[in-house]
């Protein structure tokens, strides 16, 4: 680990004052750009994290193997990938097992060797979607809880994680991450609290194409934690936003419900603010709270979630962390900071800060520019008239 | 009048300690105005620099005008989060939107905001004698208001607003035990804190107000007199130690 006096302090100032940082930026027609932007606006909030973890999610990078499971792995050292890839050979289809191309950075210090395999479950092609997605998170959680020394952090198809212990703008050089483009990408500085800050501990956090990456602390991950373990989800990355990834797999994939509703259930509408809905929502909200209640998320958040084809801004319902939202033409943009979204789009359409516990949705099926749908009024979802 | 001394600053790509030595520098040498080009997120701009004028174009981050004392902030834009924590003397106008916890803690010192302003603003003003902080909003505000608000006067003045349509905050003055609070327009009851009483304003009142909103009007190109015609309603605090019996034993 650094040394945190080190790179933290250089002045000795007797107070350092931090927080994580956090940005998104989604073309909303799916244009695929490169991340030389994201890591520029994610470096101008450098003094809101400490060096102390870094990452990127990028979605739209491998069009050429769009259908396989894109799985990036971090091991500790060479007996442990031999063993893992015997396993991978085991359960899946390998069509190409390559390392992560990296650049030496100096601040990366000791990184663990970063592999990614491109893989399709084995007899797959006659099985649903949904039962191969089972397949994949089991054998990810079966990895992550028995392998030694090697973990899976990024598991999905077309998208990819790329994270450690660094300052993002470190990560995003030794990734080399100015050489992909996505239409999709999101971003993490991180400010350890009360977690180890190791490699596997830093956002994004991910299963399947879910990625989360978040600004705060999850108060509930205990009760969280439990509740998505009768379902099969093991939390084995000693950090609390690991629990809003499966979270989202859990309701979003197997449970079916739309982003509108997963924010109402992770941030659920304070009971007095419930009472004055139409009655009919007052049940619906109920119902959630009541059947959801152990996916209530407490404590102060900021996160940004992304998958396939969708980015979605949420803060805790009285709003205990930043986050404001930038548009212009088909791009929205979601940050911790103004300043980060208008170094790289000065002139933007909109800036506005969302009510807390108001989903901020992109969507490539509501591109921007015909704008009506794609951004949630902050009053309309709960509808206080 | 005499002509102030100026100075030019191009802040781009400035880390946050750059600015402030580079600020304190130029105010050393006698510059009593300073442009401030190309802001982007560098932090506490404004905190230690005495009585000077600053024009902040672009985005300035963080805490600007923390502690300040005594300086005139303008900003171009909009101001992000913590903007005059605990100011002690001094003005910010803002030719925009604020971010979250607008004035927490302040002292003393004015700040007028053209646009809306996030969560929590006012949180923990104070005042002692004749120190008497103010802020005054031209657009919406978002939940908890005034939150612990313990002196110094807050007006919320909804200019954005449809005729008839209510204020947007709610939890307003949640916890405050000191000061008061003008609103304009419509505020349901179940948008306050419990702490809260409501009064319609006496002559008193209106002098106090009348003078902000005059100021408010004059940097934003308003008409005061258009603004006070609308009703006003005063929140002012019920107990002197909402929370007494809560948390003392």
């Amino acid at each position: 680990m650094k040394k945190l006096d080190k790179i933290n302090n250089f002045y000795n100032d007797d107070k350092v004052i931090d927080a994580c940082s956090i940005f998104g930026m989604m073309d909303t027609s799916g244009k695929c750009f490169s991340g030389k932007d994201i890591i520029k606006a994610i470096a101008n909030m450098h003094d809101r994290g400490n060096g102390l973890g870094g990452g990127f999610a990028v979605y739209g990078l491998y069009p050429q193997y769009a259908d396989f499971y894109a799985f990036h792995i971090m091991y500790f050292n060479h007996e442990s990938r031999a063993r893992l890839e015997t396993y991978l050979e085991e359960h899946f289809y390998m069509l190409r097992a390559e390392e992560v191309p990296t650049n030496p950075t100096p601040n990366i210090l000791k990184p663990p060797l970063v592999w990614r395999y491109f893989l399709k479950v084995r007899g797959g092609e006659n099985s649903e979607q949904r039962q191969q997605d089972d397949y994949v998170v089991e054998k990810v959680m079966d990895i992550n809880t028995r392998a030694k020394d090697a973990f899976v952090f990024s598991s999905g198809k077309n998208m990819a994680v790329f994270k450690g212990v660094g300052y993002p703008e470190e990560i995003a050089e030794y990734f080399c991450l100015e050489q992909y483009e996505g239409y999709l990408w999101t971003a993490h500085g991180r400010f350890p609290t009360n977690t180890p800050g190791w490699w596997g501990g830093a956002h994004p956090f991910n299963i399947l194409d879910w990625t989360v990456v978040h600004n705060g602390e999850i108060s509930s991950y205990g009760i969280n934690r439990r509740y998505l373990e009768q379902f099969g989800y093991n939390c084995t990355m000693q950090t609390d936003t690991e629990v809003v990834a499966y979270a989202v797999d859990l309701l979003a994939r197997k449970h079916g419900f739309p982003m509108e509703i997963i924010a109402k259930i992770l941030a659920a509408p304070l009971w007095s603010e419930i009472s004055r809905l139409p009655e009919k929502k007052q049940k619906m909200f109920r119902t959630l709270r009541q059947v959801y209640g152990s996916l209530l998320l407490n404590g102060p958040f900021t996160v940004i979630i992304a998958h396939q084809g969708e980015m979605v801004g949420l803060t805790d319902r009285i709003r205990l962390r930043p986050l404001v939202v930038g548009t212009k033409d088909s791009m929205l943009y979601l940050s911790s900071e103004e300043s980060a979204i208008r170094l790289v789009c000065p002139h933007l359409d909109d800036a506005r800060i969302p009510m807390g516990g108001e989903p901020v949705i992109g969507s490539l099926q509501n591109p921007l520019n015909s704008r009506k749908t794609a951004i949630q009024d902050p009053q309309s979802k709960t509808g206080e008239k | 009048m005499k002509k102030l001394s100026s100075a030019q600053v191009n802040a781009f790509n400035m880390t946050t300690r750059e600015l402030s030595c580079k600020l304190r520098e130029i105010v050393a040498d006698g510059s009593e105005r300073i442009e401030i080009h190309n802001t982007c997120g560098q932090r506490y701009i404004g905190t230690g620099l005495g009585a000077v004028q600053l024009d902040i174009y672009g985005t300035p981050g963080n805490d600007l005008g923390a502690f300040m004392d005594g300086a005139e902030i303008t900003v171009h834009g909009n101001a992000q989060d913590g903007c005059g924590n605990t100011m002690n003397a001094g003005k910010i106008i803002i030719h925009g939107n604020a971010g979250d916890t607008l004035g927490l803690s302040a002292r003393d010192g004015k700040v007028f905001v053209k646009g809306n302003v996030g969560y929590r603003t006012g949180i923990h003003m104070k005042e002692y004698h004749a120190q008497k902080p103010v802020i005054i909003i031209g657009g919406t505000a978002q939940d908890f208001f005034g939150e612990y608000m313990a002196g110094g006067i807050l007006v919320l003045l909804g200019l954005n607003l449809q005729e008839g349509e209510r204020q947007k905050a709610n939890f307003i003055g949640t916890g405050m035990h000191g000061g008061v609070i003008y609103v304009r327009g419509k505020v349901e009851d179940f948008q306050l804190g419990k702490e809260l009483g409501t009064a319609d304003l006496n002559e008193e009142d209106y002098d106090a107000l009348g003078k902000i909103v005059n100021e408010f009007a004059s940097y934003f190109g308003h008409d005061a007199q258009e603004i006070l015609k609308c009703k006003f309603t005063k929140l002012y605090p019920l107990y002197l130690r909402p929370y007494g019996k809560l948390y003392a034993y």
